[in-house]
């Protein structure tokens, strides 16, 4: 998996084995402090300690009760090579919260992919999952957030399924011009040898 | 935060799908899911379950649900996509790439045949 989207993706998955009801994903572009953070939190049924140990552990996977694989590690292993770190932090009961972050600007870091595309399609392919997407950018000092909560859309469209080809364009445009708008605010910074 | 598109959009959206009765689930709905366990993911799923949406978006499709699943346990056959037509057997085809995707709604979801080619042999 190339992009870091796809790994969202994956984490998502999991997160939904785990039988979480509400996922919250918030991706930080933060070009101030040269980092790129991906977040993602549920409300599922979590880990304890020895369990989080061993997810990292490419040779683990705990097929009965949730599905990890190789993902994690591998990602794990990708965010380390580009000065980064994978965190996971849950309790039996108390959901998950997976955080991972690079260095932005650091060679082997693999791009964030397109956020759009990802957002919308665990929006549509997971109707019951209640879906909180945040993403903020920040560069010389200033700051622009984009926020998605599916929750009032899903309120008013009632029985109307969000794959009708409406919604789904509603979706697809709301979500592009909210992250593009907040993504072209991004101004590049140039970084210096400490 | 700017946002062109506002809830009011979406009301109406609904308002329209009601008056046009689209959202009926009568016995030929149709519910089209796709393999996003690891495997599928690394395979190119995104992009299947991409199109699919493209596809329904574009052909303005209404009786068709998508859900996504975890692994289905066929690793080799990812990106792997499930379609349910009302009371029909269960097709599963694999190594659906956009394309494949293009040939499954045009000839299986809308047509009702089969596309041969790409369902994985019991």
């Amino acid at each position: 998996m190339r992009e870091i989207v796809l790994h969202l993706l994956d984490l998502a998955e999991n997160s939904v084995s785990a039988g979480a009801h509400a996922i919250t994903i918030s991706v930080c572009e933060d070009l101030d402090a040269d980092r790129l953070t991906a977040r993602i939190e549920d409300d599922g049924r979590g880990m304890d300690e020895e369990t989080v140990r061993k997810v990292t552990d490419p040779f683990f996977t705990s097929r009965t009760t949730r599905k990890v694989g190789l993902g994690i590690p591998l990602l794990k292993e990708a965010a380390e090579a580009s000065n980064g770190r994978l965190e996971i932090r849950s309790k039996p009961g108390a959901g998950t919260q997976v955080e991972v972050s690079f260095q932005h600007s650091h060679i082997d870091r693999m791009p964030l992919g397109n956020l759009s595309t990802v957002f919308l399609e665990l929006t549509v392919a997971h109707p019951d999952i209640h879906w909180i997407f945040q993403y903020t950018a920040r560069s010389h000092g200033s700051q622009e957030t984009y926020e998605f909560n599916d929750e009032p859309v899903k309120e008013i469209l009632g029985d109307v399924p969000l794959t009708h080809p409406d919604v789904l364009a509603y979706l697809r445009e709301t979500l592009e011009e909210g992250l593009g708008t907040a993504q072209k605010s991004l101004k590049p910074v140039i970084y210096q040898e400490i | 935060m700017p946002t062109v598109k506002s809830l009011d959009d979406l009301k109406k959206i609904r308002e329209d799908a009601l008056k046009k009765r689209e959202i009926k689930s009568a016995p030929g709905s149709i519910q089209i899911i796709v393999g996003m366990g690891t495997p599928g993911i690394a395979a190119g799923a995104r992009e299947t379950l991409k199109e699919i949406l493209r596809i329904i978006e574009e052909k303005h499709l209404t009786n068709i649900t998508v859900r996504q699943t975890g692994n289905i346990g066929l690793d080799s056959w990812e990106p792997i996509v499930q379609v349910l037509k009302g009371e029909e057997a269960v097709v599963t085809y694999g190594k659906v790439t956009p394309f494949a995707v293009e040939r499954i709604i045009e000839e299986h979801v809308l047509g009702g045949r089969v596309v041969s080619d790409y369902v994985i042999p019991a």
